[in-house]
């Protein structure tokens, strides 16, 4: 009898589905090596020009946008995301708790089309929003929400927020009651205990959503590419554009693999925070 | 204990400020139900007159129809691919030590942090390289690399909370491994099988930026004939798509909180 049995068998499918992984990971770089030849989808010899044309200002401002977006998102989604996260684990009626929990994460089980898709159409110069600030009379002409980053940063709340609760819930549930319990009868007022108690407690957990809210933001494609129409270009509108306009793989290819690069950057940043703020905090699972 | 003027202070703006965030997550979708209703081409509210006029045209689009099949394939024939490899290597990866496990792990878990975009260029420049057809066996492939690592989580947390003694029991009583395997451990990891399989049948289906750099005309997924409808027409159609997709899911989330309870399957108890 072998001491170690369906290691082969089980392990198979998987490491050929790594290999899958690796090759086109491999064919990323290989591609963001070679010269483009226009009008042919075969690339031509090696070269590093593919990554001098990105210092050109489109791909800057992509850059500048993509990570302006990440920077709002990341805000206003927490902002919006810990009051949520708090009532769906604090709330008092099971029913409230079981609501709130159903209400905000069926949006993260519906794909980026529908959301995105729903927003033009609260978003619009015909959309919702405007038609009821023009019919109360409030303003007079339409306000501008799609191709600005304001619309765009608006449907990113959304689309990145479920994950977000979902995080800051998991993290809030986890805080032991008891120390609440102690500060509150130690004379601690509730504001008090929430500032010094439970959000002091909770940073881990905010940390970790704010690199997911980050790592969503970064690789959303639908949301800019259909509110942003071309007037915010981000990394991914960029890659998409250069890869279909132009069938410029080697250009799409070095773009993606700077953008991951700097994904990759940011995420180990976030994460040598989250194991700091465990150490200090000593955060109990 | 006496509630304070600060305390009802609190909870009333803690109720208005609850009431307001739910709006927001909701407005979309209450917009999109409204306008699906709207009888004209053109986008007004509210509606001057009301029809159902674009849900008709939603089931009669070929397109939907033909996205709808591809997706459920994929989503499938994917959801399986991932779970056979997803379980095997969850497996292999909480009970044994073996060279290479470390590298294996990081790249089979890579889809979690590469941006979708990046995995569907990857996967269209290897195809083109390799001159492989853009056939829906490539959507599949991408498919399964994008789902794989919620499959290996969520079984891999199902083994971790496991009962070996159960196992130990059947060998010490003259089971061969085959035997314990299938009568012993996959019956015990059944609800972690049930999740993973969940996950990968959702993302899979609603999965859209990575399968719109590897289709074509013959294989679009259901996501991309509703991007590209959007891109060709102005009708409200895809509302009337959004709405019926609204409260499919929404259904399939109330079945699955009545049986398995959503606070533990995301574990935020």
């Amino acid at each position: 009898m072998t001491k170690r049995p369906f290691l082969g068998w089980f392990a198979l499918p998987s490491v050929l589905i790594a290999f899958g992984i690796a090759a086109s990971f491999i064919a990323i770089v290989q591609y963001s090596l070679r010269a483009y030849i226009p009008g042919s989808l075969d690339p031509g010899g090696f070269t590093l020009e593919n990554f001098t044309t990105l210092w050109k200002a489109v791909y800057g401002q992509a850059f500048v946008n993509t990570v302006l977006l990440c920077f709002w998102t990341a805000i206003f989604t927490l902002l919006i995301g810990y009051p949520l996260a708090y009532a769906m684990v604090r709330a008092k009626s099971a029913k409230l708790r079981s609501a709130i929990l159903l209400i905000s994460l069926t949006p993260l089980f519906l794909g980026e089309i529908v959301r995105t898709y729903s927003w033009i159409i609260v978003l619009g110069n015909r959309g919702f929003v405007n038609a009821a600030l023009m019919q109360t009379g409030l303003i007079d002409a339409p306000i501008n929400f799609m191709f600005t980053m304001t619309g765009v940063v608006i449907a990113l709340v959304h689309f990145t927020l479920p994950i977000v609760v979902v995080m800051l819930a998991a993290a809030l549930s986890h805080i032991d009651r008891n120390l609440e319990r102690a500060a509150t009868s130690l004379g601690a007022g509730r504001v008090r205990v929430f500032a010094t108690v439970t959000l002091p407690l909770s940073i881990p957990g905010i940390v970790a959503a704010t690199s997911t809210a980050f790592a969503w933001t970064f690789s959303a494609f639908a949301t800019p590419q259909m509110i942003g129409g071309g007037k915010v270009q981000t990394i991914s509108t960029l890659v998409y554009q250069v890869g279909f306009a132009s069938f410029n793989f080697p250009l799409a290819a070095s773009l993606s693999l700077v953008g991951l690069l700097f994904t990759i950057a940011v995420l180990a940043i976030f994460n040598t925070g989250i194991r700091r703020l465990e150490k200090i905090g000593g955060h109990s699972q | 204990m006496k509630k304070s003027p600060l305390d009802h202070l609190l909870d009333w703006s803690g109720r208005i400020l609850l009431t307001l965030i739910l709006g927001f997550v909701l407005l979309p979708f209450i917009v999109v139900l409204i306008a699906s209703f709207n009888d004209s081409a053109i986008l007004s509210f509210p509606p001057k007159s009301w029809s159902l006029r674009w849900y008709a045209n939603a089931i009669e689009y070929r397109d939907f129809g033909k996205g709808l099949v591809n997706s459920l394939k994929i989503a499938a024939i994917g959801a399986t691919f991932a779970m056979i490899a997803g379980a095997g290597f969850a497996y292999v990866l909480n009970r044994y030590e073996f060279s290479l496990k470390t590298l294996l792990n990081s790249i089979l878990m890579s889809p979690l942090i590469i941006p979708n975009f990046t995995i569907g260029l990857g996967l269209l420049i290897l195809s083109t390289a390799a001159s492989l057809p853009r056939s829906i066996w490539l959507v599949i492939g991408v498919h399964v690399i994008i789902v794989l690592p919620f499959v290996v989580r969520s079984v891999y947390v199902s083994l971790q909370n496991f009962e070996r003694r159960y196992e130990q029991a059947a060998e010490s009583l003259g089971a061969a491994p085959l035997r314990v395997l299938l009568t012993i451990t996959l019956p015990l990891l059944v609800p972690g099988l049930v999740s993973g399989a969940l996950f990968a049948v959702i993302l899979s289906f609603n999965e859209f930026t990575a399968s719109l750099f590897v289709v074509n005309q013959r294989t679009q997924t259901f996501p991309v004939a509703m991007y590209n409808y959007v891109r060709e027409y102005a009708d409200p159609t895809l509302a009337a798509v959004s709405v019926i997709y609204v409260i499919v899911v929404a259904a399939l989330l109330l079945v699955v909180h009545k049986f398995f309870r959503l606070e533990k399957v995301l574990n935020v108890e």
